[in-house]
């Protein structure tokens, strides 16, 4: 049990897959411009991360073990049809958040977080349990680094800065002190 | 989900039919204006360079960033799946359904990764070990897919790998720089050989994860600002 606490734990906060991990990080600077969107995106990345972790057990389980290498194309594959899932059902139901996520909804197959999940996993030789934990810690952080970043670039929305920091550049810097911030985690539990 | 292959756009006619290669220039709408090879190269280098301008394959632009061996390795492995797939997607582009396209792209994307991850283990396998699962996640790299949806689809394949080519060297370039500095201030060495000399005292946090944005940060802040002294040298010589 402590074992899925600190698996938890650990993607969360300490290995966070966007700021510690680099994983995700097209939609990590692309849709966080509003609070609303992030967080509703974090929340479909988690959805898609916990039905990645169920195929990757399950092919890594029963049908890739004698063709490892296969594993990417095999992985992506899945990642691709279940974002597909994903994104009629959001259409489906929620229109609205359909039309805010626009291209980054259809571009999760290619966030780099999800098919990093799988690879860990695999490397890591997670359990089924495992890997549900696994991938709820890692679709919580992504979360919270987006809906994080959001609120601070809100905020800067209405700073005056200079010319030159106004795009992408200060969004950066503001990234990298919430990287070091989470570098805090550093060695927690490792004793 | 059928399958079936589309039938041929409909282009102008050929004026020679089975003549090749086509005597009436192919029509694909949004195709990329017409422009040499130097030009199509050239464009992933500077114009519109994947890192710097366009903003795209940025997992592997910090992940791997830490060293200079490192950043050279991903860039010319993501320009060998560049090329690579540049290539296929326009021999293939005539066949591909349009409902399908970006699941075939990912899967002629991903067996190239494959092929590089494979090639890097059985000649490099140091530098395949530090690189870990980011070589996999090439996949996952949004600059491969974008430059398949938006040029190779559209061209022909000796413009796709000209395209493929410069994105691939503007994509190594930018990753060699950004390593370069965070290798040289966070260890004080270059590929390894020590440059700083013993007295150096290593900036730590240009390893750190929270380096590789910092570092990104002040090279865009660093080229918005050239763009603005042009801008505004252009104002003074206007008046």
């Amino acid at each position: 049990m402590s074992n899925l606490a600190w698996i938890f734990v650990s993607t969360l906060l300490v290995n966070n897959f966007t700021l510690v991990m680099f994983l995700g990080l097209c939609s990590f600077f692309g849709v966080t411009a509003k609070i609303e969107t992030a967080w509703r995106l974090g929340l479909a990345n988690t959805f898609v991360l916990i039905i990645t972790a169920v195929s990757a057990w399950i092919l890594n389980t029963y049908i890739l073990t004698h063709t490892p290498y296969l594993r990417t194309i095999a992985f992506i594959v899945v990642i691709a049809s279940a974002v597909q899932i994903v994104e009629m059902g959001v259409k489906k139901y929620l229109p609205v958040l359909f039309r805010q996520l626009g291209i980054y909804l259809p571009l999760i197959t290619t966030n780099c977080a999800i098919l990093g999940l799988a690879l860990f996993q695999t490397s890591r030789h997670y359990t089924f349990v495992e890997g549900l934990v696994f991938a709820l810690g890692a679709g919580f952080g992504l979360t919270l680094a987006l809906s994080l970043l959001a609120s601070i670039r809100e905020r800067m929305e209405v700073a005056d800065v200079p010319v030159i920091a106004r795009r992408m550049g200060l969004v950066l810097v503001a990234a990298s002190c919430l990287s070091l911030a989470f570098m805090g985690f550093a060695g927690m539990g490792s004793q | 989900m059928t399958t079936t292959i589309a039938p041929a756009p409909a282009t102008a006619p050929d004026l020679i039919p089975g003549a090749w290669p086509p005597a009436a220039p192919e029509f694909v709408p949004g195709a990329p204006p017409p422009a040499t090879l130097w030009a199509d190269t050239w464009r992933g280098i500077a114009k519109e360079n994947p890192v710097l301008v366009q903003m795209l394959g940025m997992c592997p632009t910090m992940a791997v960033t830490n060293v200079l061996a490192n950043g050279i390795a991903m860039g010319v492995a993501t320009m060998f799946v560049l090329v690579g797939s540049g290539l296929f997607v326009s021999l293939l582009r005539k066949y591909i359904a349009h409902e399908v396209r970006i699941t075939s792209y990912i899967l002629i994307i991903a067996t190239f990764v494959t092929l590089a991850d494979l090639l890097l283990a059985a000649s490099f396998p140091e530098i395949s070990k530090a690189l870990g699962p980011f070589i996999p996640l090439i996949v996952a790299n949004c600059l491969l897919l974008g430059r398949a949806e938006a040029f190779a689809a559209k061209v022909g394949p000796v413009r796709a790998v000209a395209d493929g080519m410069g994105m691939g060297i503007g994509f190594t370039l930018s990753l060699a720089a950004m390593s370069a500095i965070r290798e040289l201030l966070g260890r004080g060495s270059l590929l390894g050989f020590d440059i700083l000399g013993p007295r150096w005292e290593p900036w730590v946090f240009m390893v750190l994860p929270a380096g590789g944005f910092f570092t990104l940060g002040l090279l865009l802040i660093t080229a918005a600002w050239i763009d603005e002294l042009r801008r505004k040298r252009r104002l003074v010589v206007a008046k």
